[in-house]
């Protein structure tokens, strides 16, 4: 397979990767016509869309333009990013924090945006980190990370954050079943099959977005994969692809691989609340984390919650349906009428699509074919539309254009399949650059898809783009899906590897009412100076406060004395800018910390600690105008009992001191 | 379409608007609500350009007005100015009032980057302090406080 993807030479006809293998061999065959003016957009011209993409391991969110590909910005969300401060200023550490303290790291695969009636609507972006298992949500007025929620009970949080058509809840299923942690964890892991169990979080949303776990749903220990909610129709309803059904704890790319069929799991949510107002959840002990972002105080606070009810699905017979779904299912998407559930088995070499409405007449029929675990299992056949025949190897995820047809990824063949959902005829086929993961059409998981554009999001793309080294960027593709067949228009490198990602139309994001700066008047910060007049320096036993200002372009005070070796020091800074993209950065030799990059009328504070006797120059770190260079200063550190005083300037030259 | 000639129309449009900054994208300025611009040909250096056609400064010093200013100063201007007539970012403030217009001084605190785009004096003050002033979101009664205080400042009793 290698070598073949390395034949960059050889010249292949067009027509040859739409009808042979789908395997493309050469870079540059492929984008033919007006193809690179449906990419263009002009300089000082907007996108059309806005595209919200998952940075994997890199635990952020990036923004890219749609069409053009340009990128715009890099969110912070789970992990430390010394170029924003997020996780260095003192004021963003909370964000980070866990049960298991603070984190600096973790795995963000999958972006949600809000929904209103089944639409996407521009109110906040959710992200899930899968390796301490968290939600976040990103609000899309500031473009910041404004809520994070840790998940008890969970291992990979992979099958997160999906929501649900009015956003009451974003849900997160377990991908490692574990022993809840309500349990002694300390067993034997081949105990697996006892001791081991999939608990299913539903994470309610509030009217300002605030989140709080309503319940959880226990399950028997399997892998959940991915999910969806229903939509119209299905609104009520909830489906989670399933793995290792079989239970394994070892090897499991075999272990794992032995049924024939695994599952799709349908939960109904409408019922299990009715469950938890019967009082039938348990209150299980445990510790997670409950981070929110303050706009008035510019500070993050952390809080340790300890208890969550969780509804054994086991017991309640009528919250959770199995549907056998062949084989190892990844995908699990639900198309914009609500009707067909789309299970994508990563082995499998069909598609199995899945009927709402036989659903609910198979529940009603008792047409089931044993249980599992204390569960239904429903007979196949009875719930089944029906299978799209050869798709291509590897399916995984499916997007819709809002006109009755369905777009499949094809990770092993490296191709975006097209198909109807009705018919199960497939349309079209083009190939990707390489081995595809998710894709987005903008809307495509929503009621209203904007079936222009659809974006691949792959995981290799060696020949692709100039070579680094060992490691190569991940690359996005945009094809344009307007036309009866699929265009490719552009490629683009992107940041971690990216997974899901969401799209909305520009003006939805832009226009509801987005941030510029934050007002110094209502700036709550309790460190805040608002106007050069505030700025001071206070010490609190061996706490030095700077209550320090910015603006272009000085510091206020930019002279510091009297701190000695042993106090800690808290560079607290205002920019009082008032003015939209000025902001100013912070930095001082020596910190064993990040920079600051504080917006206009924001309050932020950098920990130092001097190391050292000496004098240590500070700078603004974002060039902010012609004598941006001269935006600095200096502070000065003494040994610990010497005799001199504390003192602050600005623009005033002393007499030299002793 | 040729996609050179697409490039050449695009470069072309670019290029035809590419004088004015509040341009580079249509959109930009319907989004921009503070900041407003027109033919540089019909500018008025008395009066300057923003919202403000006259100013009503009544007989003497609304002495509570000028000190609202001078809470709203301390915020957001005196960074950049000192109240004598010594340059600090910005030019000092001493004697403002009489060498500029009532309607000038709140047009300019309110909108100033086209007028420092079109106002000659503005452009020569540009070379000395080579600061641009920022936009400090003044409301239209911040504005009207400052330039009491200003006055206040300059010995209007
Ligand atoms: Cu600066």
């Amino acid at each position: 397979m290698k070598s073949r993807l390395l034949k960059i030479t050889s010249a292949v006809v067009l027509i040859a990767a739409f009808m042979g293998s789908c395997k493309p061999k050469n870079t540059s065959d492929t984008v033919s016509g007006d193809a690179a003016q449906k990419a263009y957009v002009a300089p000082g011209k907007y996108d059309e869309f806005y595209n919200f993409v998952s940075g994997g391991f890199s635990g952020q969110l990036s923004v890219y333009g749609l069409p053009s590909g340009r990128l715009f910005r890099v969110i912070p969300v789970f992990s430390v990013d010394p170029e924003k401060g997020w996780g260095y200023s003192e004021e963003t550490k909370p964000m980070l924090n866990t049960s298991h303290g603070f984190v600096p790291w973790d795995d963000l695969h999958h972006t949600e945006m809000s929904q209103t009636n089944g639409e996407v609507d521009g109110r906040w972006v959710f992200g899930n980190a899968n390796n301490t298992p968290r939600i976040a949500r990103i609000d899309l007025k500031t473009f910041k990370t404004a809520e994070i929620i840790e998940l008890p009970n969970s291992g990979g949080n992979h099958s997160s954050p999906f929501i649900t058509e009015n956003t009451e809840y974003v849900v997160a299923g377990t991908r490692f079943s574990v022993p809840g942690d309500y349990e002694n964890g300390d067993v034997p892991i081949n105990t697996y099959k006892e001791n081991y169990k999939g608990h299913i979080s539903f994470v309610k949303v509030g009217k300002e977005g605030e989140m709080d776990i309503a319940f959880q749903i226990m399950t028997p220990g399997v892998n959940f994969d991915l999910s969806h909610a229903g939509k119209g129709k299905s609104h009520g309803w909830f489906f989670f692809s399933c793995y290792n059904t079989e239970q394994a704890n070892t090897l499991l790319e075999v272990n794992a691989s032995q049924k024939d069929k695994d599952f799709i799991m349908a939960v109904n949510w409408k019922k299990a609340e009715e469950y938890v107002k019967a009082g039938k959840g348990k209150k299980q002990k445990v510790r997670y984390a409950h981070n929110t972002w303050d706009e008035h105080t510019h500070t993050a606070k952390s809080e340790i919650k300890t208890e969550v009810l969780v509804l054994d699905a086991s017991e309640l017979k009528d919250i959770c349906y199995m549907i056998p779904c062949p084989k190892s299912p990844h995908g699990c998407d639900v198309d914009p009428t609500g009707e067909y559930i789309i299970g994508s088995g990563k082995l499998a070499a069909l598609i199995p699509v899945f009927s709402y409405d036989k659903l609910q007449k198979a529940i009603k029929d008792k047409a089931y074919e044993g249980d599992y675990g204390g569960i239904p299992v429903l007979k196949y056949e009875a719930v089944l539309h029906g299978e799209v025949q050869k798709p291509g190897l590897g399916p995984l995820h499916t997007e819709f254009d809002g006109k009755g047809n369905a777009y499949t990824t094809m990770f092993v063949s490296s191709e975006v399949v097209k198909w109807d959902i009705k018919s199960l005829k497939v349309l079209d086929r083009v190939p990707t650059y390489y081995s595809v993961g998710h894709l987005c059409i903008p809307g495509g998981d929503s009621k209203k898809p904007f079936g222009k554009y659809l974006v691949a999001y792959n995981k290799i793309t060696k020949d692709r783009y100039l070579p680094t080294g060992p490691e190569l960027c991940q690359s996005a593709q945009i094809y344009d899906i307007s036309g009866d067949k699929m265009q490719l228009i552009l490629d683009f490198p992107t940041i971690g590897e990216p997974h899901y990602a969401q799209a909305a139309p520009a003006d939805l994001i832009r226009n509801n009412g987005q941030l510029k700066f934050y007002k110094l008047e209502d700036n709550k910060h309790p460190y805040a100076a608002k106007g050069e007049k505030e700025a001071k320096v206070v010490r609190e036993g061996n706490k030095v406060h700077v209550y320090m200002t910015s603006m272009r372009s000085h510091f206020a005070p930019d002279n510091i004395e009297g701190v000695f070796l042993g106090d800690e020091v808290y560079f607290h800074v205002t920019n009082l800018e008032q003015d939209w993209d000025v902001p100013h950065g912070f930095a001082v030799k020596g910190a064993d910390n990040g920079e600051l990059l504080i917006m206009p009328g924001e309050t932020t504070t950098l920990k130092w600690v001097p190391d050292r006797v000496g004098t240590f120059p500070f700078y603004c770190t974002d060039f902010c105008s012609a004598l941006h260079q001269e935006m600095q200063g200096y502070i000065r550190v003494s040994p610990k009992g010497a005799n001199v005083p504390l003192h602050y300037s600005l623009g005033t030259n002393f007499p030299a001191g002793k | 379409m040729n996609k050179m000639y697409l490039l050449a129309v695009g470069l072309l449009l670019f290029f035809s608007c590419g004088k004015e900054k509040t341009n580079a994208g249509e959109d930009f300025t319907k989004a921009s609500s503070t900041e407003t611009s027109s033919d540089p040909s019909s500018y008025d250096p008395k009066r300057g350009e923003g919202k403000f056609t006259t100013v009503d400064l009544g007989t003497g010093l609304d002495v509570a007005m000028a000190s609202e200013g001078e809470k709203v100063a301390g915020v957001k201007c005196m960074s950049c100015h000192k109240l004598t007539d010594e340059r600090l970012v910005g030019p000092g403030w001493k004697g403002v009032t009489e060498r500029r217009t009532p309607e000038w001084i709140m047009n300019f605190s309110t909108n100033p980057d086209p007028m420092i785009d079109k106002d000659p004096e503005l452009q020569a003050q540009l070379e000395l302090c080579l600061v641009r002033m920022p936009n400090q979101a003044l409301t239209d009664d911040d504005a009207r406080h400052i330039l009491e205080y200003m006055r206040q400042n300059d010995g209007v009793k």
